[in-house]
């Protein structure tokens, strides 16, 4: 009787939610896969069956695409957890005092806009009169083509992305470790455990799920990667920094293939889902050992 | 002592290299192209604020598109805070047919890159004529399983006696959800008002797809523009412009820092 007196209830708190997906994600979602069977031409579309599909795996763009996506993947992600996890961890020791301006100063660059900050660094990053390359040759370095050769301008890229993110995730590690009981900290240094010993065996073990979050944010995040490299590079040079978010922009919205954008976006779907069930696997089966 | 030291140092490093690039937009504003291009450039104060603001209106409506940018982020604000507090208390506290599914779509969701949908909203907003609307770039953004996620995370907690005792009071469904649930979970919805509106304002792809002119444009995507053209290119005034833009959101995280961690943060850690 009561159930019955609320059962349309949560029905309709959920309907407006629910036309929101239903117009906004699932429609679209499903016509992406409907278009990237589709070619647009003369403004209008017609079936071509998989042969956007087939463009996509002979397309070199497409592979200096994932090899960026992957590579900023490899090597930022793993540096920016593992940096996010060090100062967390320092600024968790005891004897820390300003541990709120600590928090606050490296959590900062998180509220700016990709936009904002990735002009700031485009500025400093600029070969003949950036900061940066002035600081290089303060230490006896050459100046770096930093936006206008290859290595540099993905180094310049993953730099700029870790500072933006590195307090992000040193915020979500923080409360997972303000969550480990004192007593085991306590108990291991009794037995003479130094610092190393306690990140390695209390430290993230215990934290590991919330190590996995952050990996899976960051991951997500990384795939999506856009605003950073159009502002900083372009893209370039020669492609040199494109990520597949930028050459899914590029192919729908600046040639307007949107059959082939289509089937880039599925083909980023599918990539991110593997990346995910295997990140997750991976955790789950080093807990069962 | 020496490693006490070094842990400070390490730390102090961490909090300048976070902080310099602050420091160096908005003294850049006031500073010339020609200083900021100089080796080293000059990192003190200038005296051409007022001056870059000149050039800087000239080139780009900064008050249209400060609006913009304000008008956007407050009616998505208060529309995702209307839908997501709903849904998520439901999600939380309910029982029905279909619950499952729509929490497991919710959480599936979360991973699906935006971008994927990019190509057919755009046909949807031009088949509907509705491309450089408010609209346009505020609805399609409203399909964020974040949000949703956040509060129906801070809502599973929330005691149960107190909706029983208010059936029993006599309240309904509704007054429920309005006079006992909402006031009691005020952090909650701090934390997610914030956490919506950074993200509105610092929204970039989808508004650089669907908005066409420069009275539509909001902060990034009139400093990407801005910054996109080639002639006269003045550092001072786009770092001016990017100090324009980050300063509101600066300000609102130095008033609300413990709702913006908290919106970060998310379901994080919880459960």
């Amino acid at each position: 009787m009561k159930l019955k007196k609320h059962a349309f209830f949560p029905y309709a708190m959920l309907l407006p939610t629910v036309i929101i997906f239903g117009l906004f994600m699932i429609y679209p979602i499903i016509y992406s896969f409907y278009l990237s069977f589709m070619d647009f031409s003369g403004g209008t579309y017609s079936f071509v069956g998989l042969s956007n599909y087939i463009e996509l795996f002979k397309d070199p763009v497409f592979y200096k695409a994932l090899f960026n996506t992957f590579f900023y993947l490899i090597i930022q992600v793993p540096v920016m957890i593992s940096l996010a996890l060090l100062l967390a961890v320092l600024i968790e020791q005891k004897f820390i005092r300003g541990r709120g301006f600590f928090r606050m100063a490296t959590f900062l660059p998180t509220i700016t806009s990709l936009v904002a900050y990735a002009l700031i660094f485009k500025v400093l990053f600029n070969t003949d009169h950036g900061l940066i390359n002035y600081v290089v040759q303060l230490f006896g370095g050459e100046k770096i083509q930093w936006i206008y050769s290859a290595w540099p301008a993905r180094a310049s890229i993953i730099i700029s992305i870790t500072w933006r993110w590195v307090g992000y995730n040193m915020i979500i590690l923080l409360a997972g470790i303000q969550a480990i009981p004192t007593e085991m900290y306590e108990s291991a240094s009794l037995d003479g455990a130094n610092f190393w010993q306690k990140l390695r065996y209390i430290t993230i073990p215990s934290i590991k799920p919330v190590i996995l979050f952050t990996t899976i944010t960051s991951t997500i995040g990384t795939l999506q990667l856009f605003d950073e490299p159009y502002i900083l590079t372009q893209g370039g040079p020669n492609y040199a920094t494109i990520t597949l978010g930028e050459y899914l922009y590029d192919n729908g919205f600046t040639f307007l293939k949107f059959g082939f954008a289509s089937s880039l976006g599925y083909v980023m779907v599918i990539i991110i889902g593997i990346l995910s069930w295997v990140q997750f696997r991976m955790t789950n089966e080093k807990e069962e050992k | 002592m020496i490693k006490k030291i070094g842990v400070y140092l390490l730390l102090i490093l961490a909090a300048f290299l976070s902080l310099f690039p602050f420091y160096f937009m908005f003294v850049s504003g006031t500073n010339t192209n020609a200083d900021i291009l100089s080796a080293p450039p000059r990192l003190i104060p200038g005296s051409m604020l007022a001056q870059n603001f000149s050039v800087l209106i000239e080139k780009m409506d900064i008050f249209r598109v400060a609006f913009n940018t304000l008008f956007m982020s407050i009616l998505f604000v208060l529309l995702a805070v209307l839908l997501y507090s709903a849904a998520g208390y439901v999600l939380a506290k309910f029982e029905f047919r279909g619950k499952g599914l729509i929490f497991g779509f919710i959480m599936v969701s979360m991973m699906i890159p935006p971008q994927v949908m990019y190509v057919p909203l755009f046909q949807m907003f031009i088949s509907a004529n509705m491309t450089n609307t408010y609209a346009s770039v505020i609805l399609p953004s409203l399909a964020n399983a974040f949000g949703i996620f956040l509060m129906r995370q801070n809502m599973v907690n929330f005691p149960t006696a107190l909706i029983e005792a208010a059936r029993i009071d006599g309240y309904n469904e509704f007054q429920i959800y309005l006079r006992i649930v909402l006031p009691n979970i005020k952090p909650a919805l701090s934390a997610l008002v914030i956490y919506m509106f950074t993200s509105m304002w610092n929204n970039f792809m989808w508004p650089l797809i669907v908005l066409e002119t420069k009275s539509m444009y909001n902060f990034p995507v009139a400093l990407a523009v801005l910054d996109g053209n080639p002639t006269n290119k003045d550092f001072a005034v786009i770092l001016l412009a990017t100090a324009i833009a980050t300063l509101p959101i600066l300000i609102i995280f130095m008033l609300f820092q413990k709702q913006f961690v908290a919106g970060v943060m998310g379901g994080a850690v919880k459960e």
